[in-house]
C-alpha cells in the first residue's frame, strides 16, 4: 500500500476567491442598488429568491465566521444585554450583537464597508424559532418585509399535508418578491435554479461521501470550511464549479491514498452543530490521536435531493421539511445507524450545544439507545457552536483522549 | 532495585505513588497543584521519592489535568485511564468508579477484565465537586477538617436545590437565617454531592469510591451507600488512586521494553 500522506486540500485556495467574489459582489448591489438583497435563513428559500432576481445573503454565515474568528465573544454579551438571553441560539446573538456594534469582519475581509442592507427578510422554521426570532429582528431593524415558511419541526414521517402546506406558503412569497424587484417572477427561471441547486446538492454530497473511503480524505472539519458554497451560493453555477473541482480533488486524494488524517486508527461520526472558535484544534487534536471524524449530521443538511425542477414548488417544500433536524428521533436514529455502516464508524460523537437544543440530540436518549442498538461507544463533548464561555478546553481534551484510550483498549 | 512512579496533577493537588518491581507502593506524597504545575510534579515525586533509599524510579507516567505539563515524564495517560487502572488493580472486579475530584466527577464502569466499558464526566459546573464542598462550608463558617463530623451528627438534612454552587450558598445562607442547624447544613452538602452524582448514571454492582473528597469527608461512602443497592468500597489510599495506576502504567512501559 502507498505511504499515506496529510496534505493541505488544495482547492481551499478557489474557495477563498469563490467566497470573495460572493461577498465583493453583495457589497456592491449595497453599494450600487443594482440588485436587490434578501436576507435567508441558511435552510431557507434561497432559490426562490435567486429566481426573483435578487442577491441572497446569509445571516449563519455571518454568525458562523464571527465564531470561527472568535469575535463572537465580543458581540453575545451585547445581545445579551439588549434582552436577547444568553440560553438562546448564539448565532443569533453573536450576528446581532456585531450589528448593535455596527461592526463585521467582512470590512477586513472584503472591503465591505457594512453587511449589505436588505430589501426582504426570508426563513424557514424547518431548523428551529430562533431564525424566524433572528430575521424579524432585521425586518423591524430595516423596515423590509419578512415572509417565510412554517416548517414543524420532530416530525415522524414528512406528511403530504405538511408539505402542502409549506408548498402554499412558498407561493406566498412570491408576490411579495415581485413587488420589491418590480419584476414579473419566472418560474422557468425558477427551475433553473433549483436544477442548479440540485447539482450543486448532489455534488456536495458525493464530495461528502468519499469520505467513505479508508483511510478518508478529508474531516468533518474540512466540510465545515467547504460546506460555504454549498449554503450561500447553491442555486448558482459557481457552487457547481466549486464542486466539481473539490470533488476531483478528493478522488484524486483517495486515487493518491492521500489521509486528512495520516495513521487513521479510528473513524468518528460527529452529531450536532460545529464548534467553531474551537476547529482547529479539535481537528489538530483528532489528528494527533490518529481519528479522523469523517461524517456528520451537520454537513449533510445542506444535502436537498428531493428538488425536482419539474415540480419546483412542491419538490422545494418536501426537501426543505425533510432536512434531518426538522425529524423526530426515530428518524434520527435510522439516519445515524445507516452512516454508521456506510462509514464505518466505530465511535460518535455528539456536541451537546447550549444555545442550540434543536440540533443537539443528547437530551432524550438518543445516544444510549442508539449505543444499546448499534453496540457503538459515544461521547457527549459540553460546548457551543459560538458562546466559548460555554467551553472547557481542558473538560473537552480529556472526554476525547479518555474516548480513544478507552477504544483502543477494547480494540 | 527498579521504581516506577506516577503523578497525577488535579486541580487542587499534585499527588506521586512509587512503586517497587513487584507494584507495592513504596512511597507518595500529596501537596497543592498551585500554578506551577512542573515544579508541583517535581515537589511530589522528589518527596516521595524520599521513602525509598537506593534504586531507581526508571519511568514516570503522568495524569491529570496537569499531565502535559510535565515534561519529565515517561508517558501520558488521561486521570480516567489511570483511575481505572488504580481501582482495578485495588479491587479487581467488574465495577463503577466514581472519583469525586477538586473541580470535576469521573465516573467509569469497568467489566470483569478491568476494560473500560464507559465513562461520564460532570458537566461544566463544578457542583458535587470539592469546590463546591470548600465554597459552601467557607459561607456557613465550617472548618473543612470538621465538616464531616458534624455532618454525621445530623439526624435529617437540608436539601439544597440549586446546582450552581454560588446559587447553592445563596439558597443556604436563606435557611442559616431561618435556624436551620450547622449539623443539618452540613449534612445537606454531602448529601448534595451523592445527588449529583446519582443524576450521572443509574448504579448498578459494587462502587469504589475515590479521589481527595471521600479521603476528606468518608461519610459521602455511608451517604451514597445508603442510597444505592449495590456494596461501596473505598480503597486504602482513595486520593492515591489516579497516581497509583499512572504509576502501574509506567511500570508497564518498562516491562514492554
Amino acid at each position: 500500500m502507498q505511504k499515506e500522506k496529510s496534505t493541505e486540500i488544495k482547492a481551499a485556495k478557489q474557495l477563498k476567491a469563490v467566497m470573495a467574489q460572493y461577498f465583493v459582489e453583495l457589497g456592491e448591489a449595497a453599494r450600487t442598488g443594482n440588485k436587490k438583497i434578501a436576507w435567508c435563513s441558511s435552510v431557507g428559500p434561497a432559490e426562490l429568491a435567486i429566481a426573483a432576481g435578487f442577491l441572497v445573503y446569509f445571516p449563519e454565515n455571518h454568525a458562523a465566521i464571527l465564531g470561527a474568528n472568535r469575535s463572537a465573544m465580543d458581540y453575545i454579551p451585547i445581545a445579551n444585554a439588549h434582552g436577547y438571553s444568553p440560553d438562546i441560539c448564539s448565532y443569533l446573538t453573536s450576528d446581532i450583537g456585531a450589528y448593535l456594534k455596527g461592526e463585521t469582519p467582512l470590512t477586513q475581509a472584503f472591503g465591505l464597508e457594512r453587511v449589505p442592507k436588505p430589501d426582504i427578510v426570508l426563513y424557514n422554521t424547518n431548523q428551529c424559532r430562533d431564525v424566524y426570532d433572528w430575521m424579524n429582528f432585521y425586518a423591524r431593524e430595516y423596515n423590509v418585509p419578512i415572509a417565510g415558511i412554517n416548517t414543524p419541526r420532530d416530525q415522524p414521517e414528512v406528511r403530504d399535508d405538511v408539505v402542502e402546506a409549506c408548498t402554499a406558503q412558498l407561493k406566498e412569497i412570491v408576490p411579495v418578491l415581485e413587488s420589491i424587484s418590480g419584476k414579473a417572477f419566472d418560474v422557468d427561471r425558477f427551475r433553473e435554479v433549483l436544477a442548479c441547486s440540485l447539482e450543486c446538492s448532489n455534488l456536495w454530497e458525493e464530495t461528502l461521501d468519499m469520505a467513505r473511503h479508508i483511510p478518508s480524505p478529508a474531516t468533518f472539519f474540512d466540510h465545515c470550511i467547504h460546506m460555504g458554497p454549498a449554503v450561500v451560493l447553491r442555486g448558482r453555477k459557481t457552487a457547481v464549479d466549486y464542486y466539481k473541482l473539490l470533488l476531483q480533488e478528493m478522488k484524486d486524494r483517495v486515487e493518491a491514498g492521500i489521509a486528512a488524517v495520516e495513521g487513521e486508527r479510528h473513524r468518528f461520526y460527529w452529531d450536532g452543530m460545529p464548534i467553531w472558535g474551537k476547529l482547529r484544534s479539535l481537528s489538530n487534536l483528532f489528528r494527533e490521536l490518529k481519528c479522523s471524524v469523517v461524517a456528520s449530521s451537520y454537513c449533510n443538511s445542506w444535502v436537498f435531493s428531493e428538488f425536482d425542477p419539474s415540480d419546483p414548488f412542491k419538490s422545494m417544500a418536501r426537501a426543505y421539511a425533510s432536512i434531518f433536524i426538522g425529524q423526530d428521533d426515530n428518524f434520527k436514529e435510522r439516519y445515524i445507524a445507516q452512516k454508521k455502516v456506510d462509514f464505518a464508524i466505530d465511535g460518535i460523537i455528539y456536541h451537546d450545544s447550549k444555545t442550540c437544543p434543536n440540533n443537539t440530540n443528547t437530551h432524550y436518549g438518543l445516544p444510549e439507545r442508539l449505543k444499546q442498538r448499534l453496540n457503538i461507544p459515544y461521547l457527549i463533548i459540553n460546548a457551543d457552536l459560538n458562546d466559548l464561555r460555554c467551553y472547557s478546553e481542558e473538560q473537552t481534551r480529556t472526554n476525547i483522549e479518555a474516548f480513544v484510550e478507552q477504544l483502543e483498549e477494547v480494540s | 532495585m527498579k521504581f516506577f512512579a506516577g503523578i497525577d496533577i488535579g486541580s487542587c493537588t499534585t499527588k506521586a505513588v512509587i512503586i517497587d518491581e513487584d507494584a507495592k507502593v513504596t512511597g507518595s506524597y500529596v501537596c497543592r497543584s498551585g500554578i506551577d504545575y512542573l515544579k508541583s510534579a517535581e515537589k511530589a515525586l522528589n518527596k516521595a521519592m524520599n521513602a525509598i533509599s537506593g534504586g531507581e524510579v526508571i519511568s514516570i507516567v503522568s495524569t491529570g489535568y496537569g499531565r502535559h505539563n510535565v515534561t519529565f515524564a515517561s508517558a501520558r495517560k488521561t486521570e480516567i485511564a489511570c483511575h481505572a487502572k488504580g481501582a482495578f488493580a485495588s479491587v479487581p472486579k467488574a465495577m463503577t468508579i466514581v472519583d469525586i475530584g477538586g473541580q470535576d466527577n469521573k465516573i467509569i464502569r469497568l467489566d470483569e477484565f478491568g476494560r473500560r466499558i464507559d465513562f461520564k464526566m460532570n458537566r461544566k459546573c463544578a457542583a458535587g465537586t470539592g469546590a463546591f464542598i470548600e465554597e459552601i462550608a467557607h459561607r456557613i463558617e465550617i472548618p473543612l477538617d470538621s465538616l464531616d463530623k458534624i455532618a454525621r451528627k445530623a439526624k435529617t438534612h437540608f436539601k439544597i436545590n440549586s446546582y450552581c454552587t454560588v446559587f447553592a450558598s445563596t439558597e443556604i445562607l436563606a435557611h442559616v437565617r431561618a435556624g436551620v442547624s450547622k449539623e443539618e447544613l452540613a449534612r445537606g452538602v454531602l448529601e448534595s454531592v451523592v445527588d449529583r452524582l446519582i443524576e450521572m448514571i443509574p448504579f448498578e454492582g459494587p462502587v469504589l469510591l475515590c479521589g481527595g473528597v471521600v479521603t476528606y469527608y468518608p461519610f459521602i461512602a455511608d451517604i451514597l451507600s445508603d442510597r444505592i443497592s449495590g456494596e461501596v468500597i473505598v480503597p486504602q489510599m482513595p486520593q492515591l488512586t489516579g497516581a497509583y495506576g499512572a504509576a502501574l502504567f509506567a511500570r508497564e512501559l518498562e516491562i514492554s521494553r
